[in-house]
């Protein structure tokens, strides 16, 4: 045991992260690359003027908490497993799961009430743009609820604990991130409507 | 505990590897060496094998049009059997395949030859061998990566086959020309597939440079610092992140150019009349879009370029016998490059009707790359300068890329005057300069890194006669191609026009038109020397030593056909940079970087003489451990 310890501390090895994790990050960078540049877009576009003026959806509000209270949730999670507490896993996993899927329906309301208020897909790009921003991001959070069910379902066969976090470390990551994306599109939205 | 060692992780895997290795000899068939695999050299080898296949298509197509241009009354009635309908009743190439051909060339080029097939190629094969890697990161990302690759391909092969032909509207697609089906015929179902297929590529580049950026920073073995990396996966690395970084952001303007086609949306579209007809779609920029593309673009230019200098840098220190000058110099210079490759976009855009003000900060800006490039070439000089030269097809051929990089990058500095760019702008002086310091050069970095490594791909050796021969015809007949043009193109004459012999002014270039059609065919007919030596010397050619070139770099310490996890043993240690040639007292001109500088003492330079007794200790509990480690198992 002694000699193992011993060895991390001599041995100078370049390896500093878990490669899939880092990949991760690499693939947030993506992820982040095409809103900057379609939130760039919207900036440019908007300044050229002809530019269609309407009242966001309020619902955006509700779903901006749904969004937070998830990443609480699945940080809740994580600690969870953190102290191997199976239970408490699984409750905040569920409950992550349940939230993300409340806040996709919540974006599909705000669509219609933008369909009430006359701003269509098809239009003046104004409203063409937050279709998009909402549809993009909502595809993305559709993948985030695809992987935190695979995790969920890992955590009913015991695969997920204190010693293996890997894969619940890389979907709060994930989580985390696409609901700070969220609240980014929101606030870009608000400041620049 | 969490605790596995180096060691233990090392022979771990390499356990591992044996007995994929062991089970591959029993169980690997055809289908999972070959096609499903997950061993980077031969996803190496498939995105060589593709880029040369599409090559070959792109520089044919280069051909047809070439003959429309330099013989404008030829009768072409003899490419019915081929082209059927696109060639009129009258023996004439159809103007909007014309347009079609310019399109699928420039697209074909830049992104699956010079992108995929470069990039694919080297930074696949020459990562984990030269960083010390038993493979990428993920091999199964790797896989996706070429099959995504492949899928694109298809998808645009097909489009070249649709009867109103494939994309037409230019390599950039511009809208609204690409955005409304009834503006050219190719603006139908040949922009769709176009777009399709770019959706697959930038997907399977994001993959590619996914994985090429986590293996560089994770799977260094012991000692490989970055200041010990070669040059080349320096070069490999910042592609990777610039394809990261820009990448996405053409998937965006893909995506809203695909809303503007099918959904009816107006992003880049705003009163337009077409055939006296008024469309819907108000509220759109043009320029917009423009914007979005190069973006992308340009950083593109560097996606294409950068592996290419990376391998030149390596092959010409390999053989100029000399450490390449100016190592550091050479790094940061890359890293200006990236930094710069993304700040300068609009200067594509100076005649789109932009502010002047906001031009001058782009001219300038794209002025300021004049300095990490002169960087770069003045240190290609240096380490040639006074090196004992050993002129091998892939030393040449690396010449020849720093050649087209001087004399493409100095019209580079014209056309980045936003003044003069008014005058020069899609001319062909513009099709001269990219055409010499992007197209020619990184194609002579593909080539250069062909001949070079050539040996530790297949084992074998390719002939160097047929190189040199191959080399000399298409280094002149790329000057010969290109070099006309910038008098056209300062002439006037616009690039993409089916026709010269409308205007007066234009008539007297066709002699020199026909002139570049010729040595365009010759070159072009060159490449099949390359292709003969290239699958004759596979298997037929002289077995390769294990270290050709004397080289310094990891990968020549493999075995002569490396197994899937690159070592049959541990893998080897770094102890010094790459660039140790003709080292002043040592007993041979280059010292491999797996040499500890404790057993060179005769050629150690003070401060490295320092370092010997570090490197001992380190060495010494090392092996202490091993022991230890060896006795638990």
């Amino acid at each position: 045991m002694e000699s193992e310890l011993k060895y991390i501390d001599i041995v100078e090895q370049p390896i500093s992260m878990h490669p899939k994790k880092f990949a991760l990050w690499l693939f947030i960078v993506t992820v982040l690359m095409v809103f900057a540049a379609l939130t760039s877009a919207y900036i440019v576009r908007q300044a050229e003027g002809n530019w269609l003026e309407y009242e966001l959806p309020e619902i955006f509000w509700i779903t901006s908490g749904i969004v937070l209270l998830s990443s609480i949730c699945i940080q809740a999670a994580y600690f969870a497993a953190k102290k191997d507490n199976f239970i408490g896993l699984r409750i905040w996993m569920v409950l992550t799961v349940l939230l993300g899927i409340a806040f996709l329906v919540g974006q599909w309301y705000s669509w219609v009430a933008l369909v009430d208020r006359e701003v269509f897909f098809v239009g003046n790009p104004a409203g063409s743009f937050l279709y998009v921003f909402t549809g993009l991001h909502a595809v993305h959070l559709i993948s985030g609820v695809i992987f935190l069910i695979i995790v969920l379902i890992s955590t009913f066969r015991y695969k997920v604990h204190s010693q293996a976090l890997n894969t619940l470390e890389m979907a709060t990551t994930y989580w985390h991130f696409l609901g700070g994306l969220w609240l980014y599109l929101f606030l870009f939205l608000l400041l620049n409507h | 505990m969490a605790t596995a060692t180096v060691a233990q992780q090392d022979s771990a895997i390499y356990e591992h590897h044996e007995q994929e290795h062991h089970e591959h000899e029993h169980h690997d068939n055809f289908i999972t060496k070959y096609i499903f695999t997950t061993d980077h050299k031969m996803i190496a080898k498939q995105f060589l094998i593709t880029g040369m296949f599409w090559a070959i298509i792109g520089g044919f197509l280069s051909t047809l049009f070439r003959l429309q241009l330099g013989f404008p009354d030829m009768n072409l009635e003899f490419l019915r059997p081929l082209l059927g309908g696109w060639i009129d009743e009258a023996g004439k190439l159809d103007p909007t395949f014309y347009l079609a051909l310019v399109t699928m060339h420039g697209t074909i080029m830049v992104f699956f030859v010079l992108t995929a097939g470069l990039s694919g190629t080297f930074s696949n094969f020459l990562i984990p061998l030269q960083i010390g890697a038993r493979d990428m990161a993920s091999g199964f990302m790797n896989l996706l990566s070429y099959w995504f690759f492949f899928l694109s391909g298809v998808i645009m092969f097909i489009s070249l086959f649709l009867k109103t032909g494939p994309a037409g509207g230019g390599w950039v697609v511009y809208p609204p020309l690409s955005a409304l089906e009834q503006a050219i015929p190719g603006s139908g179902m040949g922009m769709t597939l176009w777009l399709i297929s770019m959706t697959f590529f930038i997907a399977s580049s994001l993959l590619g440079g996914i994985n090429y950026v986590t293996t560089v920073i994770n799977l260094r073995t012991k000692g490989m610092s970055f200041s010990r990396l070669p040059l080349t996966i320096w070069a490999f690395f910042l592609t990777a992140v610039i394809g990261i970084l820009s990448f996405p952001v053409l998937f965006a303007a893909a995506l809203l150019l695909v809303f503007d086609r099918s959904f009816g949306t107006s992003f880049y579209l705003s009163d337009i009349y077409v055939a006296g007809e008024a469309l819907p779609n108000t509220g759109g920029s043009p320029v917009l879009y423009q914007h979005l593309f190069w973006f992308l673009g340009h950083p593109e230019v560097y996606i294409v370029l950068l592996p290419a200098l990376g391998i030149t840098s390596e092959v010409i220190a390999t053989n100029s016998r000399k450490p390449i000058f100016g190592y550091k110099a050479m790094v940061v210079s890359l890293l200006g490059i990236t930094v710069l490759s993304f700040i300068v976009w609009a200067h594509h855009m100076f005649v789109s009707g932009m502010n002047p003000f906001l031009g001058s900060i782009f001219m300038f800006l794209t002025l300021i790359i004049a300095v990490p490039s002169a960087v770069k070439v003045f240190n290609y000089l240096a380490t040639l300068w006074r090196g004992n030269l050993i002129f091998t097809p892939g030393m040449l051929f690396s010449i020849g890329l720093v050649s087209f990089f001087i004399s493409g990058g100095l019209t580079g500095v014209f056309l980045g005057n936003s003044a003069i760019d008014i005058q020069l702008h899609d001319t062909y002086f513009v099709v001269a300069h990219f055409h010499l310091v992007m197209g020619s050069a990184s194609f002579f970095g593909l080539m250069a890194g062909v001949y070079h490594w050539f040996p530790k791909m297949f084992g074998r050796m390719m002939d160097a006669k047929l190189g040199y021969i191959h080399f000399w015809l298409t280094f002149v007949g790329v000057y010969m191609v290109f070099f006309p043009m910038h008098y056209i193109g300062i002439a006037g004459f616009p690039r993409r026009y089916y026709s010269w012999t409308n205007y007066e002014f234009t008539n007297m270039y066709t002699d020199l038109n026909m002139f570049v059609s010729v040595a365009a065919f010759i070159t072009f007919a060159a490449q099949a020397i390359f292709l003969f030596n290239f699958f004759y010397s596979m298997y037929r050619g002289r077995k390769a030593t294990l270290n050709p070139w004397s080289s310094n770099t990891l990968e020549w310490t493999t075995p002569l056909h490396p197994g899937h996890g690159n070592w049959p043993g541990e893998i080897p240690t770094v102890y010094r940079w790459p660039y140790d040639y003709s080292k002043p007292g040592a007993a041979e001109d280059f010292i491999p970087q797996t040499v500890p500088l404790s057993q060179t003492p005769e050629s150690n330079l003070p401060h490295e003489q320092e370092q010997v007794k570090l490197e001992l200790e380190i060495m010494k509990e090392e092996a202490e451990l091993l022991v230890a480690n060896g006795s638990k198992h």
